[in-house]
């Protein structure tokens, strides 16, 4: 019951603080930045997962054709991963530029 | 919904050799031939930290792809289904890698950390826009190719054929 109330009181006093404008945009960019980060890595993960089903399935039809699947899957890979890679950059830079 | 997919594809793996090893060895070619340029125009811009962060995005990217054809390569000679599980969950890996990576040095003195996130996107887009211009040229033009890949494909039932002649 004691731990509620003292909850409670720093809950109120934290209510009653100004907060000072250049901390609310700093708590906004940070919160800003990890959405960023987290969607921006969503979309690669389910891209990847498509293009590795797609290219398992290939091969599974046209083993003699594993070789040229492969490379175009490692590109189609790489090329997805990009977009990952700028959603970090851009949470870096929100974060901490 | 057809069912012409070979119901035991996740069992075959492929023991010929790897055509990502080779694209990575030609990525990182063509990355240490542009890394001069790279780094001169990074410190024209942003002065000695441009050139040194640079010069670690650059080593980042293609540490990231040395890993990337690693865990391909090594796991296709095992099973498809664990190169698609190792790539899978490598993705996660390596972005959690490259991530600790700059979280590690965006303190230092010597990064520029807009310099690092833009040698990361411009080098890792750059360098593959360079190999698909070559792989494409050598898709198309088969002659243009360096060396002929032969995979060789090796079904669960060709497997315990050679493990019942042996």
């Amino acid at each position: 019951m004691e731990a509620l109330a003292t909850i409670a009181r720093i809950a109120a006093e934290a209510g009653d603080a100004v907060v000072d404008p250049a901390t609310a945009k700093n708590t906004a960019a940070a919160a800003s930045a990890g959405y960023a980060y987290g969607l921006a890595a969503i979309g690669p993960g389910i891209g990847i997962g498509i293009i590795f089903g797609k290219a398992i399935e290939s091969m599974a039809r046209q083993p003699e054709a594993a070789g040229m699947v492969r490379t175009t899957m490692f590109l189609g890979v790489a090329f997805t991963e990009a977009l990952a890679l700028i959603g970090f950059v851009a949470f870096i830079l929100l974060k901490f530029a | 919904m057809n069912n012409n997919v070979n119901p035991s594809v996740l069992a075959m793996r492929d023991t010929g050799p790897s055509p990502e090893a080779e694209i990575t060895r030609d990525i990182v070619k063509r990355g240490l031939i542009a890394a001069p340029v790279l780094i001169g125009a990074s410190w024209l811009i942003w002065g000695d930290a441009g050139a040194w962060s640079s010069a670690y995005g650059l080593g980042l990217v293609l540490c990231n792809f040395m890993i990337a054809a690693g865990l391909v390569a090594t796991t296709a000679r095992i099973s498809y289904a664990l190169m698609m599980a190792a790539t899978l969950f490598g993705y996660i890996l390596r972005l959690g890698v490259v991530a600790l990576a700059v979280m590690l040095v965006r303190n230092e003195p010597w990064v520029d950390l807009v310099a690092l996130g833009l040698t990361l996107i411009v080098t890792h887009l750059g360098l593959l826009f360079w190999e698909m211009r070559f792989i494409s040229a050598s898709l198309a033009f088969p002659g243009l190719r360096p060396a002929v890949v032969t995979p060789t494909t090796v079904s669960p039932d060709s497997f315990s054929q050679e493990s019942a002649s042996a």
